[in-house]
């Protein structure tokens, strides 16, 4: 089974950068690493080839400057490959600008049966990517996928709600989105990040996918930042020893709160 | 905040100067290691030990060992943490690739340890002590021993220890009792007491080869009789793999004042009759089969010293940023400022930053000599060869010395909180107090500076290399900003000359005159030597500078100020130094012993 997963490659939150204050986004000349929340795509992933005992996991991604940082950890868990686009052209890409790329990256990828991808990136949080992705391929679309199973020509997925879960099929190819904290990813192992060292890469441009590039970038953006501002400070939390009757204080406290 | 961060960024800084990276890789034996490779393996390497290994340290620290007749249970959270270390492979870094190793250079090494004792140093005794018994093996083991023993070791399912302290054997391992009597199967039965040994008794692998210095029964006495025995906790089967428990056994760990998660064991050879060993190498010739083992021991613990430093220092200034007090003088801002905004408390961030960039520059040097010396040959690897036998007991004593001063000073950065355990900064001073004490104290470290090293070859080994190391102020000429580095370093070498003639002269006819100032001297060789170091660190980071500055700005010109902060200073300490070196041994006893004991 193959299975492509995006991951998108991030500044690194302990050490975040700065917005640019021109263009309203956030300054992405800084080393990127890979987006914590798209690691448990490629964990799932590697367990699902694993589990269906053949195939591989396909890594596509777009970053400025050739960035590959984050593909590089990705690939030393043990994916096989990955297609990056880079190109100046998408600086200021909106989500469906981003999607379009995406989904002609994933075609470029090979044939899947399976498309990964986070609920939302932990540095954009639109959340929307991966619907549009199924949508722009004519793929069925899974959202806050908790587990997935794969057997013959359908995808059986368990879909976190409020309540609990969905279990929820579709045919394959799909298109699922991974919640967060589901599976615990794996460290790469030393050998791992020796082999990704020659696990290949393919860098392309907008051109390469053959989309205009007015479609995309800045000058495709339908949406505008008109402002951005700090968030305000959290303030400090309360702290209560527990010496033993701790789950009075609990209970005190949502009571107070109202919700018990 | 994180527990923890891996200074990844001045890790490969020294990697690729101190470290000589790109000299080192350019060899047949280490041409996979370019400093490319390293730096991806470094951003992983480090990322595992901040979020695997830091979370469990304060815990380790708190929970502490449980021992019983059964063995030593470690904290709950080293399972995992070190589950993870084995499945990861990263015990096999510098070990050797016929055995499954990764087989990286030395200086690679030396660096990466500091993730590992940085996040924990209590568990990061045992891959320490592990790596320096597959080393002992790699060199001294018989073909068979090591095709049985070291595939295990190189994994981290099975662990290692160095079997020397006896109770009346401390710094003088030439008392030690510990008896071997051959067998007809080739064996050896040993019996005996082995105190303060490391992981001796723990739960986290399936197997504990412990390496142990004992004497067979005509052997000659002192350090000459000695001979070294390997003694697996559980005698292997036929097919390799833990069998029947060996006749070795824990019968107390000790209360620390740090390293809480780290045993520290009392060990019984022979209770039932005798344990069954292995010599490995020749009869009487343990020890130095166990300075294979201890001079790399010995560059860990430098290290220790630095990495312990460096985790107190993140601390520090994380601390020194958030903490209000005072207003900032020549500021009109009203209300209180961070303390990081007062003179005094820049003074001692800097001068904390300045000190663990010396150390980490002298360990990363000295494993580079290493490497060097086995990628070189000739008179070429003699020399480098003969730098690691001078630099090994000043990495170890001064990185060390330095380390707890630098952590003591964390502290003082934390004021009140710093004596409170939940600042976490007071369970790095009590760790970092025993790196003085083991290994051979510092101050075994400075007689073997005074006795051994500066002898080598009638002091032309020491005299070569110290000549290039001044070669530094040539190098220095004409680079304005280092100008009044360059004055205190030469001044140093000076005040190191004298000091050096005047021991070489006296300690010929007086060795307590030699003796008397050893300590001294260490580490007036010792700042010198950091000197160096640091003014090539700041020749370094203006070549990056000028060629693009790809570590970024900032980074680099604050490798520079550091520099000159420690030659301009730190180093002019050495004049303090000379006449404590250079006053004999007389004064030390002009008060008698018992009248010392009068108070
Ligand atoms: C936590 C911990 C872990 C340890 N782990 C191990 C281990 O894994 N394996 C192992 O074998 N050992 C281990 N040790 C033992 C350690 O190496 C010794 O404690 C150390 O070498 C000093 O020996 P000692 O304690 O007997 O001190 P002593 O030798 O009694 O020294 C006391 C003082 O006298 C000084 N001194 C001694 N002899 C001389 C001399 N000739 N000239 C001048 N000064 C001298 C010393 O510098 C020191 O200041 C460990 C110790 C501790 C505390």
């Amino acid at each position: 089974m193959n299975v492509v997963v995006c991951v998108k490659q991030i500044p690194d939150p302990a050490d975040p950068g700065a917005l640019d204050p021109n263009t309203k986004t956030l300054k992405r000349d800084v080393k990127l690493i890979l987006d914590e929340s798209d690691s448990y795509g490629v964990e799932m992933a590697l367990q699902l080839v694993d589990t269906a005992g053949g195939g591989e996991v396909t890594l596509v991604s777009m970053a400025p400057n050739s960035e590959v940082g984050g593909l590089r950890t990705a690939l030393a868990m043990g994916a096989a490959k990955a297609v990056l686009v880079s190109d100046e052209a998408l600086a200021g890409s909106d989500a469906l600008g981003t999607s379009k790329v995406l989904a002609k990256a994933i075609e470029r990828a090979g044939e899947a049966d399976l498309i990964i991808t986070a609920t939302e990136s932990s540095d954009g949080y639109t959340g929307t990517v991966p619907e549009q992705i199924a949508e722009l391929m004519g793929l069925p679309s899974i959202t806050f996928a908790k587990s997935i199973a794969v057997e013959g020509g359908t995808v059986k997925v368990q879909r976190q709600t409020e309540a609990g879960y969905d279990d929820v099929e579709a045919p394959t190819p799909a298109v699922v989105s991974v919640t967060a904290g589901v599976v615990e990813p794996r460290y790469p192992s030393f050998k791992g990040i020796m082999a990704a060292k020659s696990k290949p890469v393919d860098e392309v441009t907008v051109a390469d996918l053959g989309i205009d590039a007015s479609q995309v970038g800045w000058a495709g953006a339908g949406q505008e930042i008109l402002e951005i501002a700090a968030a305000e400070e959290r303030e400090a939390g309360t702290i209560v020893e527990d010496d033993g009757e701790g789950f009075q204080k609990i209970v005190d406290y949502l009571a107070e709160l109202k919700v018990i | 905040m994180a527990d923890y961060r891996t200074p990844t960024k001045d890790l490969l800084f020294a990697l690729r100067t101190a470290g000589m990276i790109d000299q080192i890789s350019a060899s047949k034996r280490y041409e996979h290691a370019t400093y490319d490779v390293v730096e991806g393996v470094f951003e992983e390497h480090g990322r595992f030990f901040n979020e695997v290994w830091a979370p469990t340290n304060a815990l380790g620290d708190t929970e502490g060992l449980e021992w019983s007749e059964e063995g030593v249970t470690t904290p709950e959270s080293f399972k995992d943490a070190w589950a993870k270390y084995v499945e990861a492979g990263w015990q096999g870094m510098n070990l050797d690739p016929d055995y499954g190793g990764m087989g990286f250079p030395e200086v690679v090494y030396g660096l990466s340890a500091e993730a590992t004792i940085g996040s924990n140093a209590a568990l990061s005794m045992l891959p320490g002590l592990t790596t320096g018994a597959v080393e002992l093996l790699q060199n001294w083991g018989t073909e068979e021993q090591r095709e049985r023993y070291l595939p295990k070791m190189i994994t981290g399912e099975w662990s290692g220890t160095m079997n020397l302290t006896e109770p009346q054997a401390g710094s003088d391992v030439g008392l030690s009792t510990t008896r071997a009597v051959p067998q007809d199967d080739g064996s050896y039965r040993i019996t005996g007491t082995k105190i303060f040994i490391s992981f001796g008794e723990h739960d986290l692998t399936e197997n504990i080869i412990h390496l142990v210095l004992a004497r067979t029964p005509d052997a000659p006495a002192g350090t000459r009789g000695i001979s070294l025995f390997l003694v697996p906790k559980f005698l292997l089967e036929e097919d390799g793999s833990p069998g029947e428990r060996n006749d070795v056994k824990c019968v107390s760990i000790e209360h620390k004042m740090g390293i809480h998660a780290s045993p520290t064991c009392v060990l019984s050879f022979g209770d039932e009759g005798g344990a069954t060993g292995w010599l490995v190498g020749e009869e009487n010739q343990g020890l130095n089969a166990m300075f294979t083992m201890m001079n790399a021991a010995r560059l860990a613990v430098g290290v220790q010293g630095t990495a312990i430093a460096s985790a107190a220092y993140q601390k520090a200034v994380d601390y020194a940023g958030e903490r209000l007090q005072g207003r900032e003088v020549g500021s009109d801002q009203r209300g209180p400022a961070p303390i990081i905004v007062h003179p005094d408390v820049r003074r001692m961030l800097l001068e904390m930053k300045s000190y663990i960039e010396a150390t980490r520059n002298l360990t990363t040097h000295l494993a580079a000599s290493l490497d060097m010396s086995r990628t070189t040959e000739g008179d070429d690897s003699e020399g480098w060869d003969e730098r690691v036998e001078i630099l090994t007991p000043v990495a170890k004593a001064w990185c060390t010395d330095v380390g707890v001063q630098v952590t003591s000073t964390a502290l003082q950065v934390f004021g009140g909180m710093g004596f409170i355990e939940e600042s976490g900064v007071s369970q790095h001073f009590r760790d970092q107090r025993i790196t003085p004490i083991y290994e051979g104290t510092n101050g075994i470290q400075a007689m073997d500076l005074v006795g051994r090293k500066l002898p080598i070859r009638g002091g032309a080994a020491f005299a070569d290399l110290v000549a290039e190391m001044r070669r530094i102020v040539d190098e220095l000429e004409g680079v304005e900003e280092m100008a009044a580095s360059r004055a205190e370093i030469q001044a140093a070498f000076d005040e190191l000359d004298t000091a050096t003639k005047w021991i070489m002269e006296h300690g010929i006819a007086d060795p307590r005159d030699a003796l008397a100032g050893a300590t001294p001297y260490l580490e007036l060789f010792g700042l010198t030597a950091g000197a160096w170091l640091m003014a090539r660190q700041a020749l370094a980071a203006r070549e990056e500078l000028a060629n693009g500055a790809d570590a970024g700005k900032e980074f680099l010109e604050g490798k520079i100020t550091t520099a000159r902060f420690f030659c301009e200073q730190i180093l002019p300490k050495v004049r303090s130094l000379t006449p404590a070196v250079t006053s004999g041994h007389e004064i030390l006893y002009e008060i008698d012993a018992e009248a010392l004991a009068s108070t």
